[in-house]
């Protein structure tokens, strides 16, 4: 002690000076820029890699459902050719590939790939003079049968569904045929076949199928006729001759119209035996082209695909919006004034929200699809009881926040209801709004797609299609046209897959209480 | 005795909300047009029941009625499209147990393997099983259960030929619900609900066990000597299983009602498809006590889910 009093007193006075006199203190500057709740959240959400990739898919499906009209498909939406319907995709410049070449695998019998093969060599017997053998047609573009096989049981193989349509009757009139007849030498590609003969060999079962241009028995089987008119059934091998029954005139030559009726010149019907597959390219210009194939009334499916996906993606939208606005509004009112509005208020949204939601959204279509469409008043149901989940959360955040002291101090000063509301309480709800309302994307997908499945929402229009509605379109036949089932269902399970993940990416980004517990 | 109460103040509280939400649909449904049907007899039937239902009449009379039949006649209206002239309330009986059988065989599969999986990857937590798993579920989450229903009818029908398309009708499988061709051709569509329940169920264990093993407890249980397994059969395990368990119930409900478009896939005759057809068929009786019976069950679960929280949980305290 002694000591201390020592050192004080013998340091003069003028020894001593300020520390800091002529500088003034501050808090330091950051180096670095401040990070406020938003940018928190976003790095947050960087840091998780699966809702990054959710995140980019679901922007990749956005993508194509807004550019598929313009860069994959040259179809648009009402384009449909029922011929065409149920077709796997095919491309004509990836077919040579061999994907997207319409193919599907089949079993035959020996008279169903003889009929198959028919169309090949049919195709090329353009004027009754050019019949080929099975083996040469193969070669040719126009043979449904890409490979085949012979088993145990018959025959196997794969078989391009475009040009297994074959040939087809059409009644059209002179202009029309003078119009193709023009077409066909400016192109080189043949369009008017040659007619069938109507005789003990043509195929009685259904006249009205082009595609038995050769003898044929009573079950289709083809027929060599020799001279002295005995028939005998042509069995199965590479080189095969179909004998034609071309309908001929009086000097031999084949026939390719016959007058179907009508009046005069102009409006005569003539009847003619058309190539489908050629007609089809007469007729709007292009090969059919369906890169992920037709849908179930022949609508392209890449079309359909990205419609269903925009609709369903319009529809969750739209249903996000309106949670958020009237959840925000409704919680925050109850979750602010509390007591007897707080009371009638839960009660209503109680009773709301016992409602099952397929009860609701049946009802709904019963009373309004009529007249203001399916999409409205599914949309009706959600405004109706949707944004219950999201009142709910924003309730409990203001419950947690309103007696906060910054909030008293701001009462203190005399800021209005609407004020601390805005400006000092919802700020700090806004994660879980966000949040509430992404998840509910995925739920509303699902919710549309199981009540067009079930017949509940209908759409019913060429222009408009949801993913649900082509799911039900397929059940029934999926099982032999697997991809109008697989598309589909692939689509809905990766985007709610994706929304799932995106979701709870933000759930975590946004909830300030996670960070540092995943390092 | 205090537990008494609560049960029934919420059951009295339960037939309140369930008497407005049924004046609701009463009232939409009313509003409904409706069409006699061509045919004449028929007709005249179904005029006579409207006439004595007092159709024309105010509805707050109409309401008086159908309530009155409902009290004294335990009568919900006569199905007229879907079985001509049957009680609404029987038709919907001979549904139920179609139903509930799916229900109850996909609870009972999904359940044990959903647990056993989620304290799977608890046990192994961040390691790579647990990560497949996570996976996995999300996946199975995420994936509507149509999508599951086709893949199974897909692979177990088409390409292995192990099990038939759709459910048997009750006449072709011996006329019981529980013969064994029954069951066979319930196989698929119990499959196709329980993924999506598994998943869950997977995660929840999953979320519920990796907390209870990190807590203090299990530490205290680990000091005093227990061996690792020990004190996670012991302790954590069953606390984890606290939330666990109304989540099954409340599953089952939600099960119950969802399972609608399954139904409608295999063609199972229960309550959902009864509801699909009631609605394409306009039969508004059969429609109405489809969708009580619809509120009822979510009302049902939503009672279940807390009671069985105090049941099991005795921190949380009823009634207070």
């Amino acid at each position: 002690m002694a000591d201390k009093d020592y050192i004080l007193e013998s340091i003069p006075a003028e020894k001593f000076r300020f520390v800091n006199q002529d500088e003034r203190i501050h808090d330091k500057k950051f180096d670095d820029k401040p990070i406020g709740y938003f940018k928190d959240a976003w790095i947050r959400f960087k840091k998780s890699k699966a809702s990054v990739v959710a995140a980019i898919i679901i922007l990749l499906i956005v993508l194509y459902a807004i550019l598929c009209p313009f860069l994959i498909t040259s179809h648009n939406a009402t384009f449909m050719a029922n011929l065409y319907a149920k077709k796997p995709g095919r491309v004509s410049w990836l077919k040579d590939i061999g994907i997207a070449d319409g193919g599907m695998k089949r079993n035959f019998s020996e008279r169903g790939l003889q009929s198959k093969l028919a169309i090949g060599v049919g195709a090329e017997n353009y004027d009754g003079k050019h019949n080929m053998t099975v083996s040469e047609a193969m070669d040719s573009e126009y043979m449904p049968m890409i490979k085949y096989k012979e088993t145990a049981q018959g025959y196997t193989g794969k078989i391009d569904t475009y040009l297994e349509v074959g040939f087809i009757y059409r009644s059209i009139e002179q202009a029309e045929y003078q119009r193709i007849r023009d077409w066909e030498n400016e192109t080189g590609l043949r369009v008017l076949y040659p007619l069938i003969a109507d005789n003990e060999y043509t195929y009685s079962f259904d006249k009205t199928d082009a595609n038995f241009w050769y003898k044929v028995d009573a079950k289709g089987s083809p027929l060599k006729v020799n001279s002295s008119g005995e028939a005998r059934r042509i069995p199965m091998s590479d080189d095969m001759v179909f004998e034609d029954n071309y309908l001929r005139d009086d000097s031999g030559n084949v026939v390719y119209y016959t007058y179907a009726g009508g009046g005069d010149q102009n409006t005569a019907q003539y009847k003619v035996r058309v190539l489908y597959y050629n007609y089809f390219q007469y007729l709007y210009g292009h090969e059919p082209n369906y890169i992920l194939g037709t849908d179930a009334q022949g609508y392209d499916m890449a079309l359909r695909l990205a419609g269903g996906i925009k609709l369903s993606l319009e529809i969750s939208i739209a249903v996000a919006t309106i949670n958020f606005v009237i959840g925000t509004l409704y919680g925050a009112v109850e979750g602010y004034y509390g007591g007897t509005v707080d009371l009638i208020m839960e009660r209503i949204s109680d009773i709301l929200w016992d409602i099952p939601f397929i009860v609701l959204a049946s009802l709904f279509q019963i009373h309004l699809a009529a007249k203001v469409g399916a999409i409205p008043s599914l949309l009706f149901v959600y405004i109706l009881t949707g944004w219950i989940g999201t009142a709910s959360t924003v309730r409990t955040q203001f419950y947690r926040f309103k007696n906060q002291e910054y909030v008293m101090a701001a009462h203190t000063l005399g800021a209005r209801d609407r004020r601390i509301i805005w400006k000092h309480i919802y700020p700090n709800t806004l994660g879980t709004i966000i949040t509430s309302s992404a998840l509910a994307i995925p739920s509303v997908i699902y919710q549309e797609s199981n009540l067009s499945y079930l017949g509940i929402v209908k759409l019913g229009s060429s222009k408009v299609t949801s993913l649900g509605t082509l799911l039900s379109d397929s059940s029934g036949i999926w099982t032999n046209y697997p991809h109008l089932m697989i598309l589909p269902a692939l689509t809905i399970s990766l985007l709610m897959i994706c929304f799932n993940l995106f979701g709870n990416g933000l759930r975590d980004a946004f909830n300030p209480a996670l960070r540092g517990t995943e390092e | 005795m205090k537990m008494g109460k609560y049960i029934l103040k919420r059951i009295l509280l339960m037939f309140c909300v369930l008497f407005i939400i049924t004046t609701i649909y009463f009232v939409l449904i009313r509003l409904l047009p409706r069409e006699l049907p061509l045919e004449k007899v028929q007709a005249e039937a179904i005029k006579a029941r409207w006439e004595a239902l007092g159709y024309g009449k105010p509805l707050l009379v109409q309401y008086w009625i159908y309530l009155k039949n409902i009290f004294t006649k335990w009568d919900f209206g006569t199905s007229w499209y879907i079985s001509y002239r049957t009680p609404a309330l029987e038709l919907m009986n001979s549904r139920l147990a179609p139903t509930v059988l799916v229900n109850v065989y996909s609870i009972l599969f999904s359940v044990p393997i959903g647990i056993a999986l989620g304290i799977y990857a608890a046990i192994k937590k961040n390691k790579w099983q647990d990560s497949l798993i996570s996976v996995l579920v999300i996946v199975f989450v995420s994936v509507p259960s149509y999508v599951y229903a086709f893949l199974v009818q897909y692979f177990l029908y088409f390409k292995l030929n192990l099990l038939p398309l759709q459910m048997y009708a009750l006449a072709d499988a011996g006329g019981s619900y529980f013969t064994w061709k029954m069951f066979k051709s319930m196989i698929a569509p119990i499959l196709a609900l329980s993924f999506g329940t598994i998943a869950s169920l997977c995660r929840n264990t999953r979320a519920e066990l990796t907390e209870s093993l990190t807590s203090d407890y299990m530490l205290l249980a680990r000091t005093k000597g227990l061996t690792n397994s020990q004190a996670t059969w012991r302790h954590a395990l069953k606390n984890a299983m606290v939330p666990i368990f109304p989540g099954i119930i409340a599953m089952f409900f939600g099960v119950l009602g969802g399972s609608m478009i399954i139904e409608q896939i295999f063609s199972i005759p229960g309550v959902g498809q009864l509801y699909i057809r009631s609605i394409n068929l306009f039969d508004y009786d059969v429609y109405m006590l489809d969708g009580i019976f619809y509120t009822l069950l979510g009302l049902v679960a939503g009672i279940f889910v807390d009671l069985s929280y105090g049941i099991i949980d005795p921190r949380i305290r009823m009634g207070e």
